[in-house]
């Protein structure tokens, strides 16, 4: 995993979700572990598009439910 | 500067013209969009064709430089093209449509970008009585306003979490240019059919949008409310 890329990853996580940056671990379960409802991950979505210059259309997040799902998304993409 | 950030669609006449001067009297800093006839001095007016999605980027983004991010916006551009459904194009529904419903839908979703982030804001609708009365030879013009009522809702529905609500005013008929193309005599049908006889003038639903974007109206949501001389009792 590119630390510099987590970073920027992880950063979109802790300004739109308002956690502690030490809860957004690759396995951390948006729903479970960052209190995360449908709405928090639309904006979530639409700040990594924002950040790092990727579209990521509405049938892709199907089955999407950890960050490190999110993060592979995003970096496939790159 | 102090005072909330106000959109307002359509409002360099009638009743958006009359919702500006309100808040503007409020103390909030008043944007509004017009597509032909510039608002009077006072107001920040901001050129607009609601029926295009980037013009309606630009203008939010040339609120949000000015003033700050929208915390309330009030959906009020309309447009009517009144005919019999026989005589009804395709087009004069679908340009109805567009203006009144979909561009209501175009400004909901821009302004709630910002209002998610602010985690508050107030959407206000200018729906019309006729949405759910129905008007013959409005056939366009009502399913238009009668849409604007779903789209409220089910936006009440999904912002709600973030302290954001979506309500409905729904005049009935108001002294405005909308009504003085009307013939004498039609006006004349309209005002008897109202209980309390006569037509509304543009403050007075004013009045309502200013009360829905007070903080006396925070636990209103989803809710459609008649400003109507009573026109639309039992609808």
């Amino acid at each position: 995993m590119d630390e510099a890329l987590f970073a920027r990853f992880r950063k979109c996580a802790v300004d739109v979700l308002s956690v502690d940056d030490s809860k957004v671990v690759y396995d951390a379960k948006f729903a479970d572990d960052l209190d995360a409802d449908s709405l928090d991950l639309v904006e979530f979505v639409m700040a990594l598009e924002e950040e790092f210059g990727v579209s990521v259309p509405e049938e892709e997040l199907e089955g999407i439910g950890t960050i490190g799902q999110a993060y592979e998304l995003v970096v496939a993409k790159l | 500067m102090t005072g909330r950030v106000v959109l307002i669609t359509g409002g360099s006449k009638g009743i958006g013209l009359a919702c500006a001067r309100r808040f503007a009297e409020l103390g909030d800093r008043v944007a509004v969009t017009y597509n032909s006839s510039p608002p009077p001095d006072g107001l920040f007016g901001v050129k607009c064709d609601v029926t295009d999605s980037a013009q309606v980027d630009a203008a939010f983004s040339a609120v949000e430089a000015h003033f700050g991010p929208v915390e309330i916006l009030v959906a009020n551009a309309g447009v009517t093209k009144d005919v019999l459904l026989l005589r009804m194009s395709e087009a004069d529904f679908a340009t109805v449509v567009d203006t009144n419903l979909t561009s209501a839908f175009r400004v909901a979703k821009r302004a709630a970008q910002g209002m998610l982030r602010q985690r508050k804001g107030r959407l206000i609708f200018i729906s019309s009585v006729v949405g759910l009365l129905g008007s013959a030879g409005q056939a366009n013009y009502a399913a238009s306003k009668a849409g604007l009522v779903g789209l409220a809702r089910s936006l009440a529905r999904e912002l709600g979490s973030r302290s954001i609500t979506a309500n409905v005013v729904a005049p009935g008929p108001v002294a405005t240019d909308m009504t003085a193309a009307l013939s004498d005599d039609r006006m004349k049908e309209l005002t008897a059919a109202v209980p309390l006889g006569r037509v509304a003038q543009p403050e007075e639903i004013a009045g309502v949008v200013v009360f829905l974007a007070s903080a006396d109206a925070a636990y209103i949501t989803g809710a459609v409310v008649p400003v109507d001389g009573g026109l639309g009792m039992g609808h």
